[in-house]
């Protein structure tokens, strides 16, 4: 059985963002990368799958510049057999990426059974690629799905929908999976397992080699800005009994009104 | 010349500092206030082979060198002080072992400790012989087909839980350093008494007690080394130990110096963050200057250890200065976060207490500059 998980390395959640002078981007050179939180999921549970069937090999997949491949090592370092790098120093939209992912699944001669990703990247959260390279390779595929079991030679999987409902899938292989958090425990790389990672084969190929160009490019990004500070709370003086009366009738219409929150 | 850590050191630390954020930060107050032991991090560390770093890879364990271990400890220490003097004493304990062993003993001794989690506790200060080691009073005598331990050891981190206690004592007092020895206990050994756990001002979830050693029988062959080999091992050890020692100090001074500038950053006073006042910034300048200068001589004292070069004079720079920078640092971070600093409902008093011990422990800041100035002035 051959996994495929897509991974993405995205900012910390704690680094100050800055975009890029022209807008195209935001500044990279001093960021400190993590793999995505939502394809930690993905990573734990392909490994979940090898642990009850050891002939399982898990691949992990990842689209980026190579300066930091962070996320790559992680998931080798929690037990990931092998890693493939596709190249790129660009801020690629969701179609590239997803096109990439199947090009270089497609040159690592495997076949793929299951594909594992996170539902979606902390940093733009375009919520797509899943879908797209499912549509691509024309593969069934499931997402935001927190529960996940084998049931012979089908895959049972669970999906939240609005209201905490669960929505139960059955698929077959090979299929598209986005992991969405609840679904498991990610494990921590042991020191072990971050020797061994460096022993590991991780392919680097170029958007050539996946058959990605520019031509493929659906979105060009020009704006990126930082959002707007956040205006001061309002303070409401209600110390005076007399008056409190007043303050809530008032705080209530300003929500009503200004924030529009009830 | 190169200052930069290698790829794979910087994975570890990326890895201990995730753990020392989830696993460590959340509970160490709570632990510190009911003297709780960390038995649960201490297993999960183990787990992630942060433990026993000093075990070479021949006899199971992860062969680090002295750097990636400092690597290891400062992450942690960051963390808790106090749950970080647990996890080290492993290695301290070990290390005797490791330097002095037989490979039978390396064999019997260091393995298992890589292969199940295990504790072991360093004994070597009793209750009058504290900085003054060579004055040793525990009596190890020659039983014929064994020894027989005599005496009593205090401030024995682990000792609640130890599975394997490094003793040293004297064969005959009137020989001073040359009679000192050190043997491998088992704590299940008959005659071992353990104390009360010591109610102390910091390191609180360290596990610290008095241990009596009454006619204990220990096999011959459980001496590391000869007899009167002891003073040689020990320390062997502490050149070993100390850059260990002077990481956690530097992982306690890194964090509160971090707490500091966040602090700062958010409290308002005259209108302005604190952190535009120049009175705070001379404060977080020279705690930066101090973490830098510390970090360095750490790295360095671990560096030298690796490349098998004598590192007495400079180990005890490092534990000397990071464990006095870490004491200033921590107590300015009290008085930048005023009167919060000084409640228990913030951070940083803890730290204050924790850094007094490392000043202390493994060799004064005082004994530490005597063995510098003999260094110096051969």
């Amino acid at each position: 059985m051959n996994i495929f998980v897509c991974v993405k390395q995205v900012p910390d959640t704690e680094t100050k963002i800055t975009p890029t002078g022209d807008g195209s981007f935001i500044e990279t050179a001093s960021i400190k990368w993590i793999m995505n939180p939502y394809d930690e999921f993905a990573v734990e549970q392909a490994l979940l799958i090898k642990q009850s069937n050891p002939a399982a090999n898990v691949t992990v997949v990842r689209v980026g510049p190579t300066k930091d491949t962070e996320a790559l090592r992680t998931a080798m370092a929690m037990g990931a057999d092998d890693a493939i790098l596709v190249e790129t120093n660009e801020n690629l939209d969701s179609y590239s990426i997803a096109k990439a992912l199947k090009g270089a699944i497609a040159k690592s001669g495997k076949t793929a059974d299951i594909i594992l990703t996170g539902k979606q990247a902390i940093d733009d959260d375009a919520l797509q690629v899943p879908q797209v390279l499912a549509e691509m390779l024309n593969l069934p595929s499931v997402s935001v799905i927190v529960g996940f079991e084998v049931s012979g030679n089908a895959i049972k999987v669970k999906r939240e929908i609005e209201g905490g409902a669960l929505e139960v899938y059955e698929l077959g292989t090979p299929c598209v999976i986005a992991c969405n958090k609840g679904l498991n425990t990610p494990r921590y790389a042991s020191l072990p397992g971050i020797m061994k990672a460096k022993k590991k084969p991780m392919t680097q190929l170029s958007l050539t080699d996946v058959g990605v160009s520019d031509s493929d490019r659906r979105v060009k990004y020009s704006q990126f800005r930082l959002p707007p500070e956040k205006p001061p709370g309002k303070k409401f003086e209600a110390t005076d009994p007399a008056k409190q009366n007043d303050v809530v009738s008032q705080v209530v219409g300003l929500l009503r009104t200004e924030a529009k929150v009830i | 010349m190169d200052f930069s850590l290698t790829t794979e050191q910087r994975e570890i630390r990326e890895l201990a500092n995730k753990f020392a954020k989830n696993e460590m930060i959340p509970y160490a107050q709570e632990y510190d206030e009911r003297g709780t032991f960390p038995i649960d991090q201490f297993k999960k560390a183990w787990e992630l082979g942060f433990i026993n770093t000093c075990i070479p890879s021949e006899f199971g364990g992860s062969g680090f060198s002295s750097v990636d271990s400092v690597v290891i400890s400062e992450a942690l220490a960051y963390g808790c002080m106090g749950m970080n003097t647990a996890f080290m004493a492993n290695d301290l304990a070990l290390l005797p072992i490791v330097i002095g062993g037989t490979t039978e003993q390396k064999k019997k001794y260091l393995t298992p400790f890589t292969q199940e989690f295990k504790i072991a506790s360093f004994c070597l200060t009793e209750p009058g012989n504290g900085s003054d080691a060579g004055g040793i009073k525990t009596i190890i005598k020659d039983g014929g087909d064994h020894w027989i331990i005599n005496g009593s050891k205090m401030w024995i981190t682990n000792a609640g839980y130890a599975d394997l206690f490094v003793v040293y004592g004297t064969i005959d007092p009137a020989l001073k350093h040359k009679g000192i020895s050190a043997l491998i206990v088992e704590a299940k050994s008959e005659g071992i008494e353990l104390g009360k756990k010591e109610d102390k001002m910091g390191h609180r979830s360290s596990d610290t007690r008095g241990v009596r050693f009454n006619n204990v029988k220990v096999p011959k062959e459980n001496m590391i080394g000869k007899p009167g080999d002891g003073w040689g091992i020990a320390m062997s050890t502490l050149d070993h130990s100390r850059p260990l020692v002077a990481s956690s100090a530097l992982g306690g001074a890194q964090r509160a110096l971090d707490l500091s500038i966040q602090y700062s950053k958010e409290r308002n006073q005259f209108g302005v963050p604190i952190a535009k006042h120049q009175a705070i910034q001379f404060m977080i300048a020279e705690m930066g200057m101090k973490v830098e200068a510390a970090r360095l001589l750490t790295y360095k004292a671990a560096w030298l250890c690796d490349q098998g070069i004598r590192n007495t004079e400079v180990a005890s720079y490092a534990k000397a200065f990071a464990s006095d920078s870490c004491m200033q640092i921590t107590t300015d971070a009290v008085q930048i976060y005023g009167g919060y600093g000084y409640s228990k409902e913030y951070p940083v008093e803890k730290l204050m207490r924790d850094a007094k011990l490392i000043q202390i422990y493994e060799g004064t800041s005082q004994i530490q500059r005597l063995v510098m100035a003999r260094e110096l002035i051969k």
